[in-house]
């Protein structure tokens, strides 16, 4: 068994998985040594942790709303979430329990449009949130996403897997199929609601780019686009950069930690 | 026959339970796409449209940043996806190893990027490879090169930045695919291929690829559909947005410009992401149709 040659394969895929693992790894200790150092001597490379990290702090608390920053991203991502797995999964599960010909040819049609890029859809979405008078308000941010083509697929997917005779029976003792959705279904699915929990929240928390276009005003931005917004100072200033990079980070690392295991699920379920 | 209370009530509740979304989707989806199409034969600035014909067709041919944005992104394309997903199929490889040490550490440690935000993860970049950055510093302490590069200074060495930031946040991502679909594939294939004294590289190359064709290809189509999108980075780690001198700039950074940065010009704008899709529906055809061919 022990020949040199599998020896030295053996040692070539640790070296490999030691690199990888480090460079991946590396950009989150930068981060955070940043926190702790000057600007100056984060675009000058050094490594070691400074005694900048309250100076850091104070002046991003200072140059920043927090609590009202705070505020608008959880607010949007979560009512975003909230609405999306709710609408998403209505339909998801109305299209898997109730079938129907014109049912299955639009749900064929949802997949083509599954992979419409959103630089198509932003000019339109755009022009017809200012003529509602949406512009940089929490519902322009929110309608166009709570209806996900891949959170319903997802649904309809995770739902073939729910036992008819739950509903039959429920029906018999004259549960109403709202009342067999809320009381029998979403309990008995609340582990694809977990999984699906997490993707909808990562997206809705990270998106820049319609927030980008949308929120206007310094008080309705969210954490992503302040974060961004630092960066385009005539000096960044990437103490401070580095300090809100932490917050922006923390609440997905913070989950991903606590649902590791449900976190990849979701992330490959919606595949399958 | 008359269709019976219970079938009708069924009818009525299918609806009812997808009319919500549908109505969301027809909405903020439908119309929008349908009326970007409409707009992409309009001519004009601001909200003042006339009709154009294909004016801005002709337009893109002639227009030197749609060509530089367009060959950017395809550049982008061609060269990190490939690269990325060699790397994901090579970790995931070596990780798909029941001996080997420290399996949830590694793989904890290589699917961390993907948690993060593509805007922290690209002003962590930016500081990264600033001119004195630590990259250089590292570079230059290990002998590698003798001079600083000019990292988001010069339009050759932007993009290799570019092309390394997204292949660091979503390696691990694809990875992860990969290593599903490896623990589906039968253990005693492999075994039997060892006792035939297959090689290490050989069982790879010949079991493990083949094996893993369907997820290599939805990894393909996913990944590229995201490059030709790329936004987020090309806007955040250069100084200015596509900088230095366009070199970065992609198309949905160009259409972003176009609509919101200069006086508008959306007609133009919505032919230019017009050309977004049409790339993504090519493609998403030629997974349709592969897929097709694998199930018959």
């Amino acid at each position: 068994m022990s020949n040199p040659l599998a020896l030295i394969g053996r040692i070539a895929t640790y070296l490999l998985l030691t690199v990888a693992a480090f460079v991946s790894v590396f950009p989150f200790l930068w981060m955070v040594i940043g926190a702790t150092n000057l600007s100056a001597d984060i675009i000058r490379g050094k490594v070691t942790p400074g005694g900048a990290l309250l100076q850091n702090i104070s002046v991003f608390f200072s140059s920043v709303d927090m609590p009202r920053i705070l505020f608008n991203s959880f607010l949007i991502a979560g009512l975003g979430t909230a609405l999306t797995l709710l609408v998403s999964s209505l339909a998801g599960y109305g299209f898997e329990m109730f079938r129907s010909k014109v049912r299955e040819k639009i749900f064929a049609g949802l997949l083509l449009m599954l992979s419409i890029p959103f630089a198509a859809l932003m000019i339109p979405l755009f022009i017809m949130m200012a003529n509602f008078k949406m512009i940089n308000t929490y519902q322009a941010i929110l309608l166009p996403t709570v209806a996900s083509i891949f959170i319903i697929f997802y649904f309809r997917q995770a739902t073939k897997a729910f036992p008819h005779e739950l509903r039959d029976a429920a029906r018999i003792d004259g549960l109403k199929e709202w009342q067999i959705f809320l009381y029998v279904y979403m309990p008995v699915m609340r582990s694809t609601y977990a999984a699906a929990t997490i993707i909808v929240f990562m997206a809705n928390w990270n998106n820049y780019l319609w927030p980008l276009i949308v929120l206007q005003t310094n008080e309705m931005k969210t954490l992503t686009l302040v974060v961004a917004g630092l960066t385009s100072a005539y000096t960044p200033d990437f103490g401070v950069i580095m300090v809100g990079a932490i917050f922006a980070t923390l609440p997905t690392l913070i989950i991903f930690f606590l649902l590791q295991r449900r976190f990849v699920e979701g992330m490959l379920g919606a595949v399958k | 026959m008359a269709q019976s209370g219970l079938a009708r009530n069924e009818q009525v509740s299918g609806w009812l339970f997808v009319m919500p979304a549908l109505v969301l989707l027809g909405v903020f989806m439908i119309y929008p796409i349908l009326w970007s199409l409409w707009m992409s034969f309009q001519v004009g600035r601001g909200m003042a449209f006339s009709f154009g014909g294909f004016a801005n067709i002709v337009r893109l041919t002639q227009d030197p940043v749609f060509i530089r944005a367009l060959t950017n992104t395809l550049t982008f394309l061609a060269i990190q996806v490939p690269i990325m997903l060699v790397l994901a199929l090579l970790f995931a490889n070596a990780l798909n190893d029941s001996k080997l040490w420290g399996k949830g550490l590694f793989r904890t440690a290589i699917f961390l990027p993907c948690v993060t935000s593509l805007v922290a993860y690209s002003v962590v970049f930016r500081s990264m490879f600033a001119a004195d950055g630590v990259i250089n510093q590292f570079l230059l302490f290990t002998h590698i090169i003798s001079d600083p590069i000019p990292w988001m200074a010069d339009p050759f060495w932007s993009k290799v930045v570019i092309i390394s930031a997204i292949t660091w946040r979503w390696t691990g991502y694809n990875m992860i695919f990969y290593l599903a679909a490896m623990q589906n594939i039968d253990r005693s294939i492999y075994e039997a291929a060892k006792i035939d004294g297959v090689p290490a590289w050989a069982r790879f190359w010949y079991i493990t690829v083949p094996m893993l064709k369907p997820v290599i290809l939805f990894t393909t189509v996913i990944s590229t559909i995201g490059t030709l999108q790329l936004f987020d980075e090309p806007n955040l780690i250069p100084s200015t947005p596509g900088a230095p001198s366009d070199s970065t700039l992609t198309l949905s950074l160009y259409i972003y410009n176009l609509s919101f940065k200069f006086m508008p010009s959306f007609g133009y704008a919505a032919t230019v992401s017009y050309v977004i899709v049409v790339m993504v529906g090519i493609l998403t055809l030629i997974q349709f149709l592969a897929a097709r061919e694998r199930r018959t």
